[in-house]
């Protein structure tokens, strides 16, 4: 993207001003974390689930190359073109020839979050072609032309009022209405239409079977199934990450994926292609776009593990109050700050640091990706790089001083306990980001170091 | 050298070493009566569920339920004097004016009330889609008890299949749950108590 990167402590900023806006958009992500909870909680199995389910997909990371080999086979015996992108520009590009081969300048598309990584609507529709989304949310969200700020809510920071307003203008509902059922109404309208005028859908993928040459894609809307059974070319893309050995594997993962998203035992729609029908063309594109370099980073490479269930970031303190949009990347929250400096470490330094490393994404995680761990390292390796903004980096070496040095520790120690009790207004301001959303805290009177001397010495 | 040779090459650099396939991957959701659970978990799911004697009840049923509804079609012949849209059109752009379809499905799911339908019993995948409303048929004995008993159920999958779980949904509107995005409205599954 051309714009400029606002740093997402900057944008988190703007997004905390309105506080009863944020603290709808918190309460409203902690419900759907608590729906997963409660889930979770019916299957007695689910930590085994999600054991067994990393287990698949460690295996997976390390016969990633045989599996693609024998999905590419597959695949193209059951009548499927395959083709293959090194980076987002070459994955934009065959879809656009695809497109062109046909003379078809309308597409629908569903739900993929690897056409916003590679930015293809803005690409496409630069070449004349015009992508609907036909996902609910994502609609909305394209009507606005702005991203998804959630890889499975994609409108989940928008209020009925805002959606009603968006589709007034655009799709001439009655100005003021609120009522999501009548909204949804209009918007089921507005894209049957385009299901049954447009000759390309594309949709992404959940999971290709190598033993198969199949792939699944979950909706709960129904529109991947919409687009690709009425149009005469579908279009699948996929990241080669999504790629599983066996079929029954995905007994496992359809079990933890609606569970861990949205609370629900599945999504109302797992629908399983494996040939095209007749007279219809399947194309699939497998994309790299610097996934290679992450599974080459053995530090990073378990986030390739993910099945973008959203669960990590419904549960992150940071993302709850700071909005997706104020991640700058396709995927925003816990895993997409891994996933961004794998692309651009200058352009998505700040991304790692806007965690506060509580784990709780980690927890979640049905695949058990060691997310706040990889976070914590990527601090490391973006310090070292010179990635971070100075004024972090002079904390972080404030900090490494003070902390390497025990009298120094004890001294500073000292001295702001005394500042915070005689002159509170020298830590109480807004020049002290602690101080944020945050009363200080009382300061004791003296530190634990002193009080483990004297209460040892009595 | 090609994307794909470049991109595989990457790959066999860069992977792991090699970790082994997990010893255990099924499970067993051990349930007092299969049946009770599918029905409840589907009733859950805004989704009715009738449980008929045999094809002539269905009939009757579907008589009475759908009695004022035009553009009925199905793939059951024991409903064909019961439906008045034919299947035979072999555009699927044709099928948008179907109000209800009522059609043979293959087994359910109890653990999260999904139905497996694919293309050995559908003249149209886009059917299930487009029609406003949908019925499914199954043998009350076709139901399994969780996602792992259903694949290996389904060692012989054909071109096209879905796990269908209730109608169609979004809430994508401030968190509200709104039954009837894209696809059916409605769903109801009979279970046959003879097949
Ligand atoms: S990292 Fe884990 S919790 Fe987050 S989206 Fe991916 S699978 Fe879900």
């Amino acid at each position: 993207m051309s714009k400029a990167i606002i740093e997402h402590s900057v944008a988190s900023e703007t997004f905390n001003k309105d506080e009863p806006y944020v603290d709808w958009h918190d309460e409203t992500l902690w419900f759907v974390r608590q729906k997963r909870d409660k889930s979770s909680k019916l299957l007695p199995e689910w930590e085994q689930l999600r054991e067994t389910a990393s287990g698949i997909k460690n295996y997976v990371l390390s016969h990633m190359d045989e599996l693609l080999i024998a999905f590419e086979q597959k695949a193209k015996e059951n009548g499927i073109h395959i083709h293959w992108a090194a980076d987002a520009a070459e994955h934009n590009e065959i879809v656009l020839n695809l497109l062109k081969q046909n003379n078809i300048d309308k597409m629908v598309k569903s739900k993929s979050m690897l056409t916003e990584e590679c930015h293809m609507n803005e690409f496409l529709s630069k070449s004349g072609i015009e992508v609907i989304d036909t996902d609910l949310g994502e609609r909305i969200v394209q009507l606005r032309n702005e991203p998804p700020s959630h890889i499975v809510l994609p409108a989940i920071h928008l209020k009925k009022k805002d959606i009603g307003d968006l589709f007034h203008e655009h799709l001439g509902t009655e100005a003021g209405a609120t009522d999501p059922q009548y909204l949804t109404e209009a918007a089921r309208q507005h894209l049957r239409d385009k299901f049954l005028t447009r000759r390309a859908a594309l949709t992404g993928v959940n999971f290709a079977i190598a033993e198969t040459g199949g792939f699944v894609v979950s909706t709960n809307e129904g529109n991947a199934d919409m687009g690709a059974h009425l149009a005469d070319i579908h279009i699948a893309s996929m990241g080669f990450e999504k790629i599983i050995p066996k079929q029954k594997d995905l007994a496992v993962f359809l079990r933890l994926l609606a569970r861990s998203a949205t609370g629900q035992p599945i999504t109302t729609y797992s629908s399983h292609f494996k040939k095209p029908r007749e007279g219809q063309e399947m194309h699939i594109i497998i994309v790299d776009n610097g996934r290679t370099t992450q599974l080459g980073r053995a530090d990073f490479r378990n986030s390739l593990k993910c099945i973008r269930c959203g669960a990590c970031m419904n549960t992150c303190p940071v993302y709850r109050r700071s909005g997706g949009h104020s991640y700058h990347n396709a995927v925003a929250g816990p895993i997409g700050s891994i996933l961004a400096p794998n692309l651009d470490m200058t352009k998505n330094a700040d991304l790692p640091f806007a965690s506060t490393l509580c784990g709780s994404c980690s927890n979640v995680c049905p695949v058990k990706i060691d997310i706040h761990d990889q976070l914590y390292k990527w601090r490391q390796v973006l310090v070292k790089g010179g990635h971070v903004p100075q004024a972090k980096e002079l904390g972080i070496k404030a900090m490494s001083v003070v902390l390497s040095q025990p009298r120094f520790y004890q001294w500073s120690g000292r001295l702001g306990r005394s500042l915070m009790r005689t002159i509170p207004f020298v830590v109480n301001n807004g020049m002290n980001p602690w101080f944020k959303q945050r009363e200080m805290p009382e300061p004791p009177k003296e530190s634990f170091r002193d009080w483990y001397i004297r209460n040892r010495k009595e | 050298m090609t994307s794909r040779e470049k991109i595989l090459q990457q790959i066999k650099l860069n992977k792991p070493a090699e970790t082994p396939f997990p010893e255990t991957t099924r499970f067993d959701s051990l349930y007092e009566n299969t049946e009770e659970k599918f029905i409840e978990t589907l009733t859950a799911i805004y989704t009715e569920v009738i449980v008929v004697k045999d094809l002539a009840e269905l009939a009757r049923k579907a008589d009475e339920l759908y009695a004022s509804v035009a553009n009925r079609a199905t793939t059951i012949p024991a409903l064909s004097n019961w439906a008045d849209f034919s299947l035979n059109n072999p555009d699927p752009h044709a099928l948008e004016l179907i109000e209800i379809a009522i059609l043979q499905a293959e087994f359910g799911v109890a653990e999260n009330g999904a139905i497996w339908i694919s293309d050995a019993h559908l003249p149209h995948r886009a059917l299930p889609f487009i029609t406003q409303n949908l019925a499914f048929v199954i043998p009350r004995k076709a139901i399994v008890n969780n996602m792992h008993d259903a694949y290996e159920r389904l060692t012989e999958t054909t071109g096209w299949g879905c796990f269908i779980s209730g109608p169609s949904k979004t809430a994508d509107i401030e968190q509200s749950l709104v039954i009837g995005a894209h696809g059916a409205r409605s769903l109801v599954i009979f279970l046959l108590e003879e097949a």
